[in-house]
């Protein structure tokens, strides 16, 4: 066993790198590449750019995408997707905010304030709630994984916009004499300089990818992705791998609405619109392949601040945010086209 | 093997001669220079074991696949067909063995799938109508045009299947087991039709397991074996005994039952066990199967395709529901448990189709091997890969797979050694019952002699092993009993001094039908 890499399971065979064409390399390392290019080209363009003060910035912004990304990334190893993460984001987002305003219990005549820590707690239980509702209907019922969570992404946010009135939660920065500051503490806070959000992304990433590579679960999951039949022969629980992978992908949307109010001490039943199909992009940037069983949460990270990046990069140097959009779509064109070349002849299956 | 010479002048003239068809799939070959001529109005028949290469050969004659070598004269001319559209034109069509319908298309749709008969106004249905009620009516089945072909029954389908290929006007009609399915008055009335198209000319190609069946309607025999031809020989020269004989040829070695140890206590009990059909058709593939295995004892299970040996394999093993009876490993109850409890308690199955079933192409082969038994190196939350490394080293040595190392891609093996990875990871779990589905099913006669030979192993260390084969020859090698499965029962049993002719008797092949 020669491999190189410890912390993440490589789709590539060691044994081959040494005799890596150029080419090969290029296909193999393309989100890696295509990020080095994307900073170079700004920072050539943006004296702003290139500075540790726009990075920091730039990372808060990815560290959203980031963390619905690595949810979406285990959903599609296990040859799923999972549409909702946007809806959750926002359903989380606002029942986040609603337990900020204080819990009315009439039948006592008091209002309860919980402290932050149990907000944070509470919400993530409901995007996990949410997720296996999504993963119980994809493992037991059998209904695909594209039309149940389109359902739910519709679903989650018809709840989130029926709990606000289409409203938004504003004041969510709590109040001292009630014991519930600190909400904000999530996306304005530095630890040694760095955002909280990018370290929430970081911690989470690490965790995610040490449990890909190194625990049986991480090995159940590209196992029941690549074939699921095989999996399921093998001794793989494979319907309890499903919903695992949709409730985790439910705590990670949670908290990314977490993120994200905090970040704009407001929770409105809108947010995260569209945010998981950016989710999705990062995952098959990073070479991901939507058919399951490949892809890495190093690839899906580099898919995540290549979107990032490149965006944050057109607003910087000026670009119209139509153009924005183009050049979004474009790059994942882009990857999928790689993809196909990459996985082309491997692995056949009948 | 005295026929190996050309035929003596009959009457009808040669449409279509193969000359030295040949077939390599890489290092595998499946044909090794194969001769034969199709006259006018005759009907020739290969026979073969599963895997001599008959598929093969009709897969070339049509148009499916390319020969590697060789030729094919048609009409004295030689001719490559580029598709089967190509040797549809020609005037060669063929019944698949496996049905090639669209089940949510009407019967008319799918008859006329891709030649649509083209109207002032878009494609004449009415037409198309018409025709098919014809063809409904010359092969005497009471189907409706529009009804969707999901909704008719197996036998059906294969009469659609049937007039789809009359319904071209073809010259050559291949038929790739067209009765697998049909029932006995459906077999008369295709005969029947066979009759009526060759007396107005048409050649016919027939493949069947049914050997006696085959004898009534052919007047050529081709047989193969191994990829070769072993006996080409006219009706008249041919009998029963004779194919059988060239079928299954002299015995290459397989081994033999492993001797000198005592058998152990019955480790694997199966009570009137009844599996229903998936599809609903009111039968059962396995039905009220009662069996014993011992600790060290091999079995081998034989029966045609639908007889039943898959499912019960899989029932065994967890991948289907029973409806009545019990399964006792070691005894213990097991009927209720999921496939992983069964792999825990020392159950373990190596399915038959090992692309869909057993591999997962995108793992490496080290992954591959070591995916049944993640608990045995798992501690705690995380994988040792130092145990790992152990596991898949020692499957490797045990099943002596031939690759680059544990990280090569699983792909880049031979069929032999992946089958080989397939069975290195069930035995890892160091089962104490292994059941294996045709478990020489596309793998040279090395790879096989080596799987029977590791199996046999197993057994004199006293594990039990089940193992299923559509292959007399392998039924006579390491088995030390054999049981002969008929629709879902067993027919008999053997011990393994029986011969290859009792064994296919048993099984309906070479019996009336």
């Amino acid at each position: 066993m020669t491999d190189a890499s410890a912390n993440s399971v490589s789709t590539a065979p060691s044994g081959m790198k040494n005799t890596m064409s150029m080419g090969k390399l290029l296909l193999e390392g393309r989100a890696f590449f295509a990020l080095i290019l994307i900073i170079g080209v700004f920072s050539f363009l943006s004296p702003n750019y290139f500075t540790t003060s726009n990075f920091l910035i730039m990372s808060s912004h990815v560290a959203i995408y980031g963390i619905l990304a690595i949810g979406m990334l285990l959903v599609i190893l296990n040859g799923g997707i999972d549409l909702s993460v946007g809806s959750i984001l926002a359903l989380c987002g606002v029942i986040a905010g609603f337990l900020m305003q204080g819990v009315e219990l009439t039948a006592f005549g008091v209002i309860l304030y919980p402290p932050v820590w149990a907000v944070v707690v509470l919400t993530c239980m409901a995007g996990a709630a949410i997720g296996a509702v999504n993963g119980i209907l994809v493992a037991y019922f059998k209904v695909p994984a594209f039309v149940a969570t389109l359902g739910i992404m519709y679903v989650a946010r018809g709840l989130a916009l029926l709990m606000t009135n289409g409203l938004t939660y504003n004041n969510l920065a709590g109040r001292a004499e009630l014991g519930n500051t600190g909400f904000d503490w999530l996306g304005f806070n530095r630890l040694f300089g760095v955002p909280i959000s990018v370290l929430v992304l970081a911690t989470v990433a690490i965790l995610t990818g040490l449990m890909l590579s190194r625990s049986s679960f991480g090995r159940w999951l590209y196992a029941s992705g690549g074939n699921e039949r095989a999996a399921d022969l093998s001794g793989v629980p494979v319907k309890r791998v499903k919903v695992t992978v949709y409730t985790l992908s439910g705590i990670l949307s949670a908290g990314a609405g977490l993120v994200l109010a905090s970040q704009l001490t407001s929770a409105g039943p809108t947010a995260g619109t569209t945010y998981e199909l950016t989710a999705i992009a990062a995952v098959v940037i990073g070479g991901a392949a939507l058919t399951g069983g490949r892809g890495t949460v190093r690839g899906t990270m580099l898919g995540a601040f290549v979107i990032g990046f490149l965006s944050d990069g057109l607003v910087i140097i000026g670009v119209s945010s139509y153009w924005q959009t183009v050049f979004t779509g474009a790059v994942i064109v882009l990857a999928v086209l790689l993809n196909s070349i990459q996985y082309k002849g491997r692995g056949g299956r009948k | 093997m005295s026929a190996v010479s050309s035929p003596r002048a009959v009457e009808g003239e040669v449409v279509l001669a193969a000359r030295n068809i040949a077939k390599s799939y890489g290092s595998i070959e499946a044909l090794k220079g194969v001769n034969f001529d199709i006259h006018r109005g005759q009907v020739t028949t290969l026979f073969g074991e599963n895997g001599a290469g008959k598929s093969t050969l009709m897969k070339i004659l049509s148009g499916v696949v390319q020969p590697t070598s060789g030729e094919i004269l048609l009409d004295g001319q030689p001719v490559a067909f580029a598709s089967p559209t190509d040797a549809r034109d020609r005037g060669i069509s063929i019944i698949h063995q496996e049905l090639s319908l669209a089940p949510n298309l009407s019967v008319r749709d799918n008859i006329f799938m891709g030649r649509e008969i083209k109207g002032p106004t878009g494609v004449d249905f009415a037409e198309e109508e018409r025709q098919t009620h014809r063809l409904m009516q010359e092969l005497e089945e009471d189907i409706d045009p529009l009804t969707p072909v999901e909704d008719l029954r197996l036998g059906q389908q294969q009469i659609v299947e049937i007039a789809r290929a009359l319904s071209v006007d073809s010259r050559i009609l291949i038929m790739d087991e067209p009765t697998s399915a049909l029932s006995a008055t459906e077999v008369d009335v295709l005969f029947k039709v066979i009759r009526d198209l060759t007396s107005k000319g048409v050649s016919i190609v027939y493949i069947s397991h049914h050997l006696e069946e085959a004898l009534q309607i052919t007047n050529h025999a081709v047989v193969l074996r191994d990829g070769a031809m072993t006996a080409y020989a006219p009706r008249a020269d041919i009998d029963l005994e004779w194919i059988v004989r060239n079928m299954v040829g002299e015995n290459y070695d397989l081994g033999s039952p492993p001797t000198g140890y005592d058998f152990g206590e019955v480790v694997l009990s199966i009570r009137d066990l009844t599996v229903p059909s998936k599809s609903g058709a009111g039968f059962n593939v396995v039905d009220r199967l009662s069996l014993d295995v011992k600790a060290g004892e091999i079995v081998c299970v034989y029966g045609l395709m639908g007889a039943g040996r898959t499912e019960l394999l899989e029932t065994v093993a967890g991948r289907l529901r029973a409806v009545s009876g019990e399964i006792v490993l070691a005894g213990r109850e097991i009927s209720h448990l999921s496939i992983a409890e069964r792999i825990a308690r020392g159950l373990a199955l190596v399915p038959e189709d090992r692309q869909r079933d057993g591999l997962v192409q995108t793992m490496s082969v080290g992954e591959n091997l070591s995916l049944a038994s993640i608990m045995a190196f798992t501690r705690g939350f995380f994988t040792s890969k130092g145990l790992e490394r152990d596991v898949i080293a020692k499957s490797i040595r045990d099943v002596t797979v031939k690759t680059d190392g544990p990280d090569a891609p699983i792909g880049s093996l031979s069929g032999g050694n992946q089958q080989k990875v397939v069975i290195g990871k069930m035995l890892a779990t160091d089962p104490k019952v292994v059941l294996l589905d045709e478990p020489s099913r596309g793998i040279d006669i090395g790879a096989k002699a080596e799987v029977f030979r590791i199996l046999s192993e197993r057994a004199r260390r006293g594990q039990a092993v089940v193992f299923t084969t559509s292959e007399v020859g392998e039924c006579l090698s390491i088995a030390h009993r054999i049981i002969i499965m008929r629709r879902g029962r067993i027919s008999a049993e053997f011990a393994a001094d029986v011969t290859k002719e009792k064994i296919m008797a048993a099984s309906g092949e070479a019996a009336a039908a």
